[in-house]
């Protein structure tokens, strides 16, 4: 048996299709198709939850995405818990593990219910106004108790184990939304030929046809009509039609995104197949038929279990074959409530009494009402409510007083109209506009290519929604391209559900006072009296009301409050609602899983992972890997047993005593052609380029129009009209960016092209004293003679038989040469090289040793030893700043009073007073090592190292006016110590620089 | 003012709430003040504060376009924290922390300033020395700041993963522990509430269409959507709006505007201790006391007005958060929006005097405004008050990107704010 609830003869759904699961540990049978919410009505269950701030009982209000109260953990083994599942969309599995939330220890007896009778304190924003005192008592008593309070579900602990998938789809025509208006706005759409999307929240089509069972299209049950369709769809070439699929965020530019529900519904979903899979859909015209969301009535005691809203109850009924409640009661103020009762009471159901908020309700369903033996009391209100865990009986006067009646029911059922759901028009950056004859907001005028159908735009008769739908189809198709005409015509329906009557705000039975607790947000337990409060205490804007009361705050984001608030706040400040205005609809519509947005980008996939054509090799070669950038970078090649010291150590050594290996292949490449390229490159770089002849190379630095060091590098005039140009690793994208940036908007009348060639060459730097006998017997084509290439050139031959560009260049001060040949070649060129090199007694070398290798020598390295505070003279390099040309990037920002003032900081060397101690990298510099905090900085440590060939330690500074103090004595404080240094110049090793000649 | 407190709260609950006064009052502007401020956030209408607290001024009006506190103030993941590496943002942004603590007393209203922690991590090399010379430079300044290594950083935010095998492994973590959060919108109002009990005029839905300058070509007022309001001394607090209205009194601001997002989860209980930055894989993180994962992410690429951006950078955040705190993927995005970041040559603000007479302006507090709220609201008064800038202050002046004078917090530490 699938639940004591179950309607023999009534749904859709197949009763012997059992499915078992459990809610809070008790074992419940339910049916393959329902939600949580249906399964657990069938079982009697509406007690599903507690409330957010005063732990009321709460129960199912809504079957869809609106729902406020039924928030459940569901998980299928212990590291796949989601909390705060909307128990109305979730659709149950064999297998599931439902729990409630928010309730201890049990759900029917929580401690936390106690809040309740505190509920006169907590009103909205008490928190503002107290738990001030004592000061200390907010961070260490009060908050840890208010947070432990707040909070709904509880976290997932571990990591999660599915998959989630993203696609990119372009259409003609993107249709959300598969109820009447959208199936025949994508059926006229598709009948063009043009490409349609057609996108559902809900497991099937149909919208409000699960509910509306008198609705007949051509014929037929409504419901049983968007099936065919739906199929007829499904099988056209031109069309896809996503089902579980929720549209959630209108973008620019026609961009929606929709992310689809892929196997949360299955019991033992596949391995392979993704939980969720977000869609980023393009399309050229987007039709928004994205119906009407019920509200509830705001009235005194309105959140007991077995409350709900009408339209929920007839779904469960009509769709899933469950009864709400035996007993079931009636409050509304809009015509769609009868239908609801009224199929109740046909289906057996006890309906004692439809209480009606209007006093003018069309004649034709007060008769039907009577024929059925409904009572209808119209201009009455229920004005309170019993029962504890579940509705028992409710209480009803006249509007505006008089004697009341208690009814009782184990269900109330209510409706106060209808919200078009406006979201994602309104994230499509449109205005919604107040409709006086409707009392509700409608779109206005669009602002990207989409239109809105159907009850979302506002159209109720069923004939012009029919009409509007097949038109929208058609011109959305016309508009994208498709002029032939579609042949499509739209079916013949008609329908006995009226939407008319709408009530804003409290309801009677809400009462005026200020002790009455009639919810408008049920989840965020906000009450009409907390918006009363609100206005009472100056907030008039309504996103102050809203933020202040947190109306619309919760995961519902107030689908169902939303209005009431607006109206209750438009009341109090005695304005038109639409001069208090909308708080603005933000996306998501529902909220969205982060894997689902995330998809691949996880691990290994989180960011791209650079490796040069030369890994395999390092790897092979046992290298430590350093991320630089998205690059895995060898830092150093220990052997066995080596630690990171040592091995840096005796690379250090070998690079200076015989040679060494070194892959440069990060270093960024940009290939700059064009009749213009050495003006180009005189622009962009301080130093001059015009004079620099084919084949010699030169050192350049480039300044950010503020006149500060932006990157460095060296550069090869490979032709007349050719450069190649290096930059740092971490600067190659950004210089690329910023040399496009200037051709394009400052300089576009030169004839210059900038290609990125960072992955074309693989590049092998060979330094040390045999670097020459390293590199001569794979040469070809190239005199590597200290003549015929010296220091600085650029030379195309071959290297290993592959086309090369060998650069005679030198990052430490050694004869070194770099060889640069296609990437493809780049692994059995190192291959080749490093038999020979290791053979002559070479090693190989990684990023420390090369940092090292350079500090020695004083070279600098952009981003390390200046951070965009320094200047080219800050940093010793006004050598590399032509004086007579008229005009480079930087010229005007350098030249100003505080770049050029004296006290800048200066590069400069230090050496402790003890060669062992080796300063930490970014330790502050003082005078005057005595003197009380705040301190007087004058300057940081920059680079840092033990250099093995100069048998201590060394490091790089920036220090004010450091070039006037060389020999002065200096302090370094540290937590424990003060360490002396000394000032010096920046080259520690070979000051004569006569080994880079070879 | 009636007073807040737990005894005021417990009489009214008595009588339904009934006897509250208005937090602020939304009087008609008068013809004309001492001075106006314009905008109504944080910063503005703290200025508005501590002009009449501590300078006696109180003959003030504050300007607001559309409703106080609807700007950056409220859009904002609002850290706090002061372990910037120069002198003068170390003194700035401490001097805001020291604000914090014993604001809420200061106003009487609950701004919840909750010191829980801000740490932030270490992916590469580069990032332990910047941290490392950030740690060395607060230590001499006096400003906290400690390193952790990735078990302590791990043992201070459980959530965390510390895993070597990571795209991008923790190296370690720069830890303020008076860093925090505090509830932004609970600022505005408690400076709101305090200014105009003090005298202030908050008028908003006013906008500010033009400013009047005299024939020696000082301000002598501003045009609104409600007429022209005089005053001598006009101060701009209009974040991502200032260049629109400095416009109108002639004076161009080194200023470009960008979208930044941010999101929300839905509530959960309490998983997540601290503040957690990471500017290497741009996550930014905490959990609101409601519960929500409450998640920053960097500013669109373009320059816009337009308080929203694409998908592509909300997921960029979210991988992050993911591949950092591998527990979240399930957790759900609730809401999400943007704001717009006014942002100068060298990432820091500008709380200064101009070249206009009378005209003041607080700007380009880029993507970390929030945490300076106070302290920022303090100078900028001082320096509306005496014509002058503060001590603190007179740094971050409008023609340091004349001399190249720059506090390049960004530059040198490649951190967001």
């Amino acid at each position: 048996m699938s639940g004591t609830n179950r309607i023999a003869g009534k749904g859709r759904l197949v009763p012997a299709r059992t499915v078992s699961f459990t809610f809070d540990g008790r074992r419940l049978t339910g049916v393959e198709g329902d939600t949580l919410a249906s399964a657990l009505i069938a079982n009697g269950i509406h007690l599903t939850g507690r409330s957010f701030k005063y732990h009321r009982p709460r129960g199912i209000l809504s079957a869809g995405p609106e729902e406020p109260n039924a928030l459940i953990d569901i998980s299928r083994s212990s590291n796949t818990h989601t909390p705060n599942v909307r128990a109305t969309v979730q659709e149950v599995f064999e297998g599931m593990t439902a729990q409630s939330q928010n309730r201890w220890p049990s759900l029917s007896f929580d401690v936390g219910a106690v809040n309740n009778l505190f509920s006169p304190i907590f009103a909205a924003g008490f928190y503002y106004k107290t738990f001030m005192w004592p000061k200390a008592a907010w961070k260490h008593f009060y908050e840890p108790n208010i947070r432990a309070a707040a909070g709904l579900g509880v976290s997932p602990k571990e990591p999660d184990p599915d998959r989630y998938a993203n696609r990119f789809i372009h259409c003609d025509v993107l249709v959300v939304g598969g109820g009447i208006a959208g199936l025949i706005a994508a059926r006229a759409a598709a009948e063009t030929g043009a490409s349609v999307v057609v996108c559902d929240e809900q497991p099937e089509l149909g919208g409000a046809l699960h509910h509306e069972i008198d609705t007949r299209i051509d014929g037929q049950e409504g419901f049983v009509w968007a099936q065919e369709i739906g199929s007829e769809l499904a099988g056209m070439d031109n069309v896809r039609v996503l089902t579980r699929t929720t549209a959630f965020a209108y973008q620019a530019q026609n961009m929606v995104d929709l992310v689809e529900r892929v196997s949360e519904h299955f019991a033992n979903p596949d391995k392979l197949v993704p939980r969720e899979r977000l869609w980023q859909v393009r399309a050229r015209r987007v039709i928004v038929a994205t119906g009407a969301i019920e509200r509830h009535m705001v009235f005194a005691q309105n959140d007991r279990p077995g409350i709900m809203l009408a339209s929920a109850a007839r779904t469960y009924l009509n769709h899933y074959g469950v009864a709400v409640g035996s007993n079931v009661a009636v409050y509304t103020a809009n015509d769609s409530a009868y239908r609801a009762a009224f199929d109740l009471k046909q289906a057996g159901i006890a309906v004692p009494v439809i209480v009606d908020a209007r006093s003018d309700v069309d004649a034709g369903l007060l008769a039907e009402a009577e024929a059925l033996g409904i009572q209808v009391l119209t201009d009455h209100a229920v004005v309170d409510t019993k029962g504890g865990l579940r509705l028992k009986s409710v209480r009803i006067e006249r509007v505006g007083g008089g004697k009341s009646r208690t009814v009782e029911a184990d269900a109330l059922i209510m409706s106060a109209g209808w919200t078009p759901t406006l979201h994602l028009y309104s994230q499509s950056r449109a205005k919604v506009v107040w409709d006086e004859e409707s009392a509700r907001f409608l779109p206005g005028k669009a602002v990207q290519e989409m239109v809105t159908i159907g009850a979302c735009n506002g159209t109720d008769a069923l004939d012009a929604l029919l009409e509007e739908a097949a038109n929208a189809g058609m011109e959305a198709a016309r508009l994208a391209g498709f002029a032939g005409a579609s042949g499509y015509r739209a079916p013949d329906a008609e329908s006995l559900t009226s939407r008319r009557g709408a009530l804003m705000g409290a309801a009677p039975g809400a009462g005026p006072e200020t002790t009455v607790k009639a919810f408008v947000d049920y989840q965020n337990d906000v009450t009409a009296k907390d918006i009363r409060l609100a206005v009472r205490e100056g907030m008039h804007s309504i996103e102050h009301v809203k933020r202040f009361t947190t109306n619309g705050m919760a995961t519902d984001q107030g689908k169902t409050s939303n209005i009431h608030g607006l109206a209750i706040a438009a009341d109090m400040l005695d304005k038109p609602i639409p001069q208090v205005g909308l708080t603005t609809f933000r996306l998501p519509y529902t909220p969205v899983t982060f894997g689902a947005i995330v998809n691949h980008g996880r691990d290994r996939l989180f960011d791209p992972t650079r490796k040069t054509a030369i890994h395999k090799s390092h790897e092979a070669l046992g290298a430590v890997f350093e991320d630089v950038g998205q690059w895995k970078r060898p830092w150093y090649y220990p052997k066995a047993g080596e630690t990171m010291h040592a091995a840096v150590d005796r690379e250090c050594r070998t690079v200076r005593e015989t040679a060494g290996l070194f892959d440069a292949s990060t270093l960024g490449k940009i290939e700059v052609v064009g009749p213009d390229a050495a003006k180009f490159l005189d622009l962009i770089y301080t130093n001059g380029w015009q004079k620099l002849a084919p084949g010699r190379c030169k050192y350049g630095i480039m300044l950010r129009e503020d006149g500060f060091i932006y990157d460095d590098g060296v550069v090869g005039r490979i032709a007349e009209d050719r450069f190649h140009v290096t930059t740092t690793t971490g600067g190659a994208p950004r210089v690329l960016h910023h040399m496009e940036d200037y051709l394009q908007t400052e300089f576009p009348d030169l004839r210059v092209w900038l290609t990125s060639t960072t992955d074309q060459w693989s590049v092998i730097a060979v330094q040390g004293p045999k670097a020459r006998e390293i590199i001569a017997p794979f040469v070809e084509g190239i005199d590597i003679s200290n003549e015929a290439i010296p220091h600085m050139s650029v030379r195309e031959g071959t290297v290993c038989g592959a086309p090369a560009r060998l650069f005679r260049m030198s990052f430490t001060g050694e004869l070194g040469f770099e060889v640069n040949v296609p990437a493809d070649y780049g692994r059995a060129v190192w291959d080749a090289l490093w038999a020979r090199a290791q053979d002559l007694g070479a090693c190989t070398y990684g990023t420390e040793t090369m940092h090292v290798l350079r500090a020695e020598k004083g070279y600098i390295i952009v981003g390390q030893d200046t951070d965009g505070t320094v200047t080219a003279d800050d940093a010793g390099l006004s050598w590399a700043v032509a004086k007579s040309k008229p005009d480079f990037v930087g010229i005007r920002g350098m030249k100003r009073p505080d770049l050029v003032a004296s006290g800048r900081k200066q590069l400069v060397g230090l050496l402790t007073a003890d060669p062992k101690q080796v300063l930490e990298e970014g330790a502050q510099i003082v005078a005057d090592p005595n003197q009380p905090v705040p301190m007087k900085m004058i300057g940081h440590v920059t680079s840092s190292y033990w250099s093995e060939n100069c048998g201590r330690s060394i490091a790089m500074a920036v220090v004010a006016d450091g070039r006037a103090l060389m020999g002065k004595t200096l302090y370094v404080p540290m937590p424990h110590e003060v360490i002396k240094v000394e000032v010096t110049d920046t080259v520690f090793f070979d000051k004569e620089g006569d080994r880079i000649n070879g | 003012m009636r007073k807040y407190s737990i005894f005021a709260v417990a009489r009214e609950a008595m009588r339904g709430h009934r006897g509250w006064d208005k937090q602020w009052r939304s009087p008609e502007p008068k013809k004309s003040y001492d001075v106006i401020i314009v905008g109504a956030g944080g910063h503005g209408l703290g200025t508005a504060y501590y002009l009449a607290k501590e300078h006696g001024i109180t003959n003030v009006a504050v300007i607001e376009k559309g409703w106080l506190g609807g700007g950056n103030t409220g859009r904002n993941t609002t850290i706090i924290r002061s372990n910037y590496l120069y002198d003068e943002s170390a003194a700035l942004y401490d001097h805001a922390v020291k604000l914090w603590d014993g604001l809420s007393q200061d106003l009487n209203y609950n701004v919840m300033y909750s010191p829980r922690g801000v740490m932030m991590l270490a992916h590469n090399v580069h990032d332990v020395q910047v941290f490392k010379r950030h740690i060395h430079a607060n230590r001499l300044n006096g400003v906290d700041n400690e390193w952790l290594t990735p078990g302590e950083a791990k043992d201070y935010c459980p959530p965390l993963n510390i895993s070597k095998t990571a795209r991008y492994p923790v190296m370690g973590a720069a830890l303020q522990r008076r860093g925090g959060t505090a509830r932004h919108d609970a600022v505005a109002w408690g400076y709101a509430r305090a200014a105009s009990d003090l005298g202030v005029d908050i008028i908003q839905n006013c906008e500010v269409t033009g400013v009047r300058r005299g024939v020696n070509g000082a301000v002598e007022g501003v045009e609104t959507s409600r007429g022209f309001i005089g005053a001598r001394k006009v101060g701009v607090v209009a974040a991502g709006n200032t260049t629109t209205i400095m416009d109108m009194a002639g004076v161009r601001m080194p200023l470009e505007s960008y979208p930044l997002q941010a999101l929300v989860s839905e509530p959960v209980k309490p998983i997540f201790p601290c503040v957690v930055m990471s500017n290497t894989v741009h996550a930014y993180i905490s959990q609101s006391d409601k519960g929500e994962l409450v998640i920053g992410a960097g500013t669109d690429q373009y320059t816009s007005y337009s308080q929203t951006g694409g998908l592509h950078i909300l997921s960029h955040t979210l991988d992050a958060i993911c591949e950092m705190f591998p527990i979240f993927t399930r957790m759900r995005m609730l809401r999400s929006w943007g704001g717009i970041v006014d942002v100068t040559p060298d990432r820091s603000p500008i709380l200064s005097k101009t070249p206009v007479p009378g005209l003041f302006v607080n700007c380009g507090w880029g993507t970390g405004g929030f945490k300076a709220t106070p302290g920022s609201a303090h100078v900028f008064a001082h320096t509306i008050a005496r014509d002058e800038p503060h001590a603190i202050n007179a740094p971050f002046s409008l023609d340091r990107f004349r001399s190249g004078r720059l506090i390049d917090e960004a530059a040198a530490a490649a951190v967001a704010h």
